[in-house]
């Protein structure tokens, strides 16, 4: 059970870290980027090819795997901003519908972009830079450094997110646009900066998400995005889509209640898509502002 | 030429037309009101200062420097700052985040935490209510605030939309106040109102505005006798 719940928040951790950049821009431009998990495909992607292509990387171990991480989190934070800038910015007074229907485009050019290069088979991370070596025993599980390390780094970005949302003078300017661009630009904001700086940070958090799953699962596809992209949709309507504490919250209880659910279905992992599925439409219909939408009045 | 000088400005909505040649000017330290009915324009006027709307014909002047290409977070830092109509106070961040935005383009924190300790002394109100998020305030407090916002950028020229609507008469008379206080501090102010007798009364110099140009200006003692504004905008009492 200790391995469920380890598992469980691992996974949680990868999902509030996608959810977030989802929940971030949703809360900015009201804008359900469909292209987002395919961000965080793009991420894996690159992630990999960097493993593989730098000769002698492999000895440096887990500093190699966290250079690797930082990078792809520099790239698909500028492949955020440079789709935002091609593909939204024009629409920003366009009808939401077709910015929505854009982001579902992008998401096609991305997962058949990527496609091209990197081929349409399933595609196995560098067995060292997964995570097998030197384990850990916690009660009647496991962990191990690599795992405990990503996921330190994780939480370590959360709450550095919140830090950088509720205390500084540029998260304050992100909170102030989701509730009112108009007034925002009338204090000296320049939004269009603003806005590409939150898709800079969101999809540089899918990006870190990607590498994690890569040494998670060990194997990496370009049509992954898409489920999990669903997946961190789904976490941030359970937390509240648009407030970000709710995304991490989300996130986290996806990933326990997923690992909860194969751990009684004995191993057999096909009825955690339902669950959470089913879940995602139970708050829909029952409690659209999810779990903290309610209480926290703060949209970001 | 003054000091603002808006000189034949046309401003479009896609083909709606809705500022027509409107010229005028500001000087320095004045307070120089606006006056019209709604739909003449005045809203639109402030936006295109504030440079959310562009001319399609005509030209803005501030000290000299033509604002055709300066981009509206840019006008902030340059001293052109606009309490909007209907407030636009950010509803959810508390009444001091909302001030600490108005700080948004001065870059020492000092300097920021010591306007807003000005804001509080001249707006007791707000500093009671620091804490509290702004859209719990009542209509005059969220004036108040919006107007204490604008102030932390210590704004040359304050342009005010409307700062009177919806409020009682007495706390039309606090903000007037107020207004004037700030303007005694060396703000230079273009108030806009349908409340011209309110404005008339602060103001130094005024404009009447009808469907997009001027129709009429002159010292505000003045105007407030004109029988055309008489019946117009101040009506018979
Ligand atoms: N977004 C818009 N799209 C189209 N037309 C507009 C828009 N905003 C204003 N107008 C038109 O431009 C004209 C001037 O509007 P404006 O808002 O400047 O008037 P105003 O003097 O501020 O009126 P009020 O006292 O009601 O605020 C009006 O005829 C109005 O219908
Ligand atoms: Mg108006």
């Amino acid at each position: 059970m200790t391995q469920v719940l380890i598992d469980g928040l691992f996974l949680g951790c990868v999902y509030a870290l996608i959810a977030l950049g989802y929940s971030m821009v949703y809360g900015i431009i009201k804008l359900l980027n469909f292209a987002h998990g395919d961000i965080f495909m793009f991420g894996a992607m690159i992630a990999f090819t960097m493993l593989t292509a730098v000769p002698g990387l492999q000895s440096a171990g887990i500093v190699a795997v966290f250079g690797v991480l930082i990078l792809s989190m520099f790239l698909t934070g500028g492949t955020g901003v440079l789709i935002e800038a091609v593909a939204y910015k024009p629409l920003r007074s366009a009808p939401r519908l077709s910015l929505l229907i854009t982001a579902v485009g992008m998401s096609f050019v991305l997962e058949y972009g990527v496609k091209q290069f990197w081929g349409s088979k399933s595609i196995t991370w560098p067995q060292w830079a997964q995570m097998g070596a030197g384990s850990i025993p916690i009660f009647d599980g496991t962990i191990t450094i690599s795992r405990l390390v990503l996921m330190a780094v994780s939480i370590a970005l959360m709450v550095g997110l919140g830090f950088y949302i509720n205390g500084t003078r540029q998260g304050r300017a992100m909170r102030a646009i989701a509730l009112d661009q108009r007034a925002s630009t009338l204090m000296g904001v320049d939004v269009n900066r603003t806005i590409s700086l939150v898709f800079f940070i969101g999809s540089a958090l899918a990006g870190a998400a990607g590498v994690m799953f890569g040494m998670y699962y060990g194997a990496i596809g370009f049509m992954m995005g898409f489920l999990l992209g669903l997946k961190a949709f789904t976490a941030a309507v359970i937390g509240g889509i648009g407030n970000m504490y709710g995304a991490m919250l989300g996130g986290l209880t996806l990933g326990l209640i997923e690992r909860t659910t194969v751990y009684f279905c004995n191993g057999d992992d096909s009825w955690k898509d339902v669950v959470s599925f089913g879940l995602l439409i139970l708050f829909l219909t029952l409690r659209p502002t999810g779990i903290l939408g309610d209480r926290v009045v703060e949209r970001m | 030429m003054s000091w603002l000088e808006v000189s034949g400005v046309d401003v479009h909505y896609g083909r709606i037309q809705a500022l027509r040649g409107l010229s005028f000017g500001v000087d320095q330290g004045e307070i120089v009101s606006l006056l019209g009915n709604n739909g003449a324009g005045k809203s639109t006027t402030l936006n295109m200062l504030s440079g959310i709307l562009r001319p399609t014909a005509g030209t803005v002047t501030w000290q000299g420097e033509d604002l055709a290409k300066v981009p509206p977070h840019d006008l902030v830092a340059r001293g052109i700052v606009q309490v909007p109509e209907g407030r636009r106070i950010f509803s959810t961040m508390k009444v001091e985040e909302n001030l600490l935005l108005g700080g948004y383009r001065v870059s020492n924190t000092k300097l920021i935490a010591q306007r807003i300790d000005m804001v509080y002394d001249m707006m007791p109100r707000l500093k009671e209510r620091r804490n509290q998020e702004g859209g719990t305030l009542s209509g005059g407090e969220q004036q108040m605030l919006a107007i204490g916002r604008a102030l932390i950028s210590e704004p040359q020229l304050l342009l005010l939309d409307e700062p009177s609507m919806g409020l009682a008469p007495l706390m039309v008379r606090e903000v007037m106040n107020i207004i004037n206080q700030v303007n005694a501090t060396g703000t230079t102010v273009l108030i806009v109102e349908q409340n011209a007798k309110a404005a008339l009364r602060i103001a130094n110099r005024a404009y009447v505005l009808e469907t997009g140009s001027v129709t009429l200006s002159g010292p505000a003692s003045e105007l407030a006798k004109d029988p055309r504004v008489v019946e117009a905008y101040l009506g018979t009492d």
